[in-house]
């Protein structure tokens, strides 16, 4: 033979599953509530997104130049990381608002700690309270959907009585999306449909996002009040925002099943007990950053049974 | 009971490509002019050459002979003159002693080979017998002497035996055929082994994408009341026989111990075939069935190779390489063993030889591991493949172990999915040897 052969180890076949195509997947899964976003909230939700993605994207760029390593904004993953900041602001915030967050959430949060799969907490989250913390009266500035923008609460404020002038906006409009609060977490039924895409393509599985909302939906219902604000605080908040896409995470979340079913229903625990007890009316983002935490240690103590390994002392 | 679309928990639906062979009949490739057969193409002792240089062989006749239990004896698959013994490239990778015979045209059979009688006329002891004689081998891939199977120590109590006809590698579909157009073969042999571990219940698994196979043998024991035909759900590595054992009889082979722990003793149906060959004809494991297949094989088919023809040899029957060649692997794709020369022998476990073009050659860069879960997700049994992974690459072999390194049974799903196309079993293989070596030498 006149050519070299290749040779390696098995298996010498290999999926066609790439990064990017996760990535791509996830954008495509945020796609309909990011249209609704610049439907309801126009040019100014237009305008955070944008800025945001682009300042992820350019942040990932220039530090991995700076670091000298291969650049690899090609995975989009900084995409991913600047849409799901963008989805966290409120619609009236400045536009040096999502460019300091997703510059955080890429050289701090993401890149600091080894980049792609190393992130220990969610980059966007962490960025979310950190602006959150630094500029509080701009982050929690929640406005009206449409032409109009006047100020408003979020329906989980007004739920928790911190507004003591305004009514409950209808179900339907907690639905759609037409209510006040962050960008992408307004439209309830559009990132269920994203996540049921998500579902579908195998890029998460359902143990996080269920036991989540369920145990959420189990906490309202015993410990507020019964079925219509348990209904209000699933669909209101950022709860599906979170479950579908903030928790699930790959890098701050458990790979074990068994760990992100007790991931799952830690989040779901500390968003309810924040909601009820504590001094904000929403809790997604602090739950998540807080069990993405506990995540190493749940990967740890929660290895699943070996196939045919023999019980060793109980 | 039915057994339909059984199945085990994990495991990945990499592309079939059966479609390449699975339509062909089988045929007889051409008389090989010159053959050159391993003294060890099994688990266990190498044979030692009975022949000389010199000498002249006829087909059937035993070439090497055992000096262990766990071995079994090599015959010459053709009738020429021993040219060289010599120690030559197999294609497990290893140097190996091996018998190369020319072939002097005449094609004359051993006078040993002859019919073993009826299998109700055959004692347990006598079938044993013949399968050793014959030389068999398990032909699914691993080689392990079939004798050695067939013959558990007392306190293993047998209640059950199941063939392997799932075939889960892709492309290969030699299996496939064998079933299709001589399920009584299989049948027999089936019957032959039941008798010889003293069962009286048996099984033959089938994944679903092969549903005339499945018709076939449907056919061929609808008079066996203790026979039965489990099909089960097509996905990879269904054909592992741990993971048969437990999709077909829902039991659980210990990690570390063998299927006989659980009263199961496995065969491949090719396995079987050679069996049935052996008390039929007498003709002891001389040739088999190979799928040859792959992107850059002209015309892929099912050929009965004799033992010892040069993969060379069987892909120019098969209209050459397309193109240039990339890869030439022994078996499947997701266990199979690349080559790096086609001028290795067919041997017994030689289920396929797979050419692939020098694209899909292409081993793909890594990345940086995303935390996915993927191959936690899929791993058939329950690993942490991304944790032993990482412990391998950085030596840290003890850490490996208690995240149970051993138990990995190279399925290579992990590698399959991962979407940052991590060499994760290549990785876990390096500490697997690194343990086991350790273990060796610990004692």
């Amino acid at each position: 033979m006149d050519n070299k052969l290749i040779v390696s180890s098995s298996p010498h076949i290999r999926s066609d599953e790439t990064i990017s195509r996760i990535m791509l997947d996830v954008i495509i899964a945020l796609l309909p509530a990011t249209l609704a976003s610049i439907y309801y909230f126009r040019f100014n939700a237009l305008k955070l997104i944008v800025l945001a993605v682009l300042t992820a994207v350019a942040t990932e760029a220039l530090i991995q130049k700076l670091l000298k390593k291969p650049i690899t904004v090609n995975d989009l993953s900084a995409v991913v990381t600047g849409l799901l900041l963008a989805f966290n602001i409120p619609s009236s915030a400045p536009w040096w608002i999502p460019v300091i967050g997703s510059a955080f959430a890429i050289a701090i949060v993401k890149q600091a700690f080894g980049g792609l799969g190393h992130n220990f907490m969610n980059p966007a989250l962490a960025a979310r309270a950190m602006l959150l913390a630094s500029w509080p009266v701009i982050m929690t500035n929640w406005v009206t959907p449409g032409p109009e923008a006047v100020s408003t609460a979020t329906p989980l404020a007004i739920l928790k009585g911190e507004a003591a002038n305004q009514v409950l906006p209808s179900l339907k409009d907690v639905f759609f999306g037409n209510v006040g609060g962050c960008l992408g977490e307004t439209s309830a039924i559009l990132l269920i449909l994203g996540g049921l895409y998500l579902l579908y393509r195998g890029v998460i599985n359902w143990r996080i996002p269920f036991t989540y909302i369920g145990t959420v939906a189990v906490m309202m219902l015993i410990f507020d009040g019964g079925f219509n604000n348990m209904v209000y605080h699933i669909f209101a908040g950022g709860l599906m925002l979170g479950a579908f896409f903030m928790a699930t995470d790959y890098a701050s979340s458990p790979v074990t099943p068994k760990g992100q079913i007790i991931f799952g229903i830690g989040c779901g625990v500390i968003t309810s007990v924040i909601r009820l007890y504590g001094g904000y009316p929403e809790g997604v983002s602090y739950s998540i950053l807080l069990m993405n935490i506990v995540a190493p240690l749940l990967d740890k103590y929660t290895s699943p049974r070996v196939f045919g390994e023999v019980k060793q002392n109980g | 009971m039915k057994l339909k679309n059984l199945t085990f928990k994990g495991g990945v639906h990499p592309p079939h490509f059966k479609e390449y062979t699975e339509k062909i009949s089988l045929q007889k490739a051409k008389e090989p002019q010159m053959v050159i057969i391993p003294l060890s193409q099994h688990i266990g002792a190498p044979c030692e050459p009975i022949v000389k240089v010199g000498d002249r062989v006829k087909i059937g006749q035993k070439i090497g002979e055992p000096k262990a239990f766990v071995s079994a004896p090599i015959h010459s698959s053709i009738a020429g003159i021993v040219k060289k013994i010599v120690p030559y490239t197999s294609p497990i990778g290893t140097q190996v002693l091996s018998v190369v015979i020319e072939s002097d045209g005449s094609d004359e059979v051993d006078e040993n080979v002859k019919p073993k009688g009826d299998l109700d006329s055959l004692t347990k002891e006598e079938i044993l017998d013949i399968i050793k004689e014959a030389g068999i081998t398990g032909l699914g891939g691993a080689g392990f002497p079939t004798h050695v199977k067939l013959s558990p120590p007392p306190d293993k109590k047998i209640d059950t035996i199941i063939l392997n006809g799932a075939e889960c590698e892709p492309y290969l579909t030699s299996d496939h055929r064998l079933m299709v157009e001589t399920p009584e073969k299989v049948v027999f042999g089936l019957k032959a082994i039941m008798k010889a571990v003293g069962v009286n219940k048996g099984f033959i698994g089938i994944e679903n994408n092969k549903p005339d196979a499945i018709e076939a043998m449907e056919k061929a024991v609808k008079d066996e009341p203790n026979i039965e035909i489990a099909t089960l759900i097509t996905k990879y590595p269904q054909g592992d026989e741990k993971r048969l054992i437990n999709a077909v009889t829902g039991r659980e082979v210990p990690a570390g111990g063998l299927p006989m722990d659980v009263g199961v003793v496995v065969n491949n149906v090719g396995t079987a075939a050679a069996i049935a060959d052996a008390i039929q004809t007498g003709m002891p494991l001389i040739q088999r069935i190979v799928t040859i297949a792959g992107s850059a094989v002209r015309e892929p088919k099912n050929l009965i190779v004799k033992i010892g023809t040069l993969f060379k040899e069987v892909i120019e029957q098969c209209g050459g390489y397309k193109g240039k060649p990339g890869k030439i692997i022994m078996g499947g794709p997701m266990m199979g063993i690349a080559q790096f020369t086609d001028e290795v022998p067919v041997i017994k476990g030689t289920s396929g030889i797979l050419v692939l073009n020098e694209k899909e050659a292409r081993i793909p860069e890594p990345k940086q591991c995303i935390r996915c879960g993927k191959c936690v997700d899929i791993c058939p049994v329950n690993l942490q493949p991304l944790f032993i992974s990482q412990f391998a690459l950085k030596n840290m072999y003890d850490e490996a172990e208690k995240y149970h390194a051993l138990d990995c049974i190279e399925c290579g799903s992990c590698s399959f999915i991962c979407p940052s196309k991590r060499p994760l079993l290549q990785s876990i293989r390096v500490a697997k040897r690194e343990l086991i070596s350790r273990r060796k030498k610990g004692k």
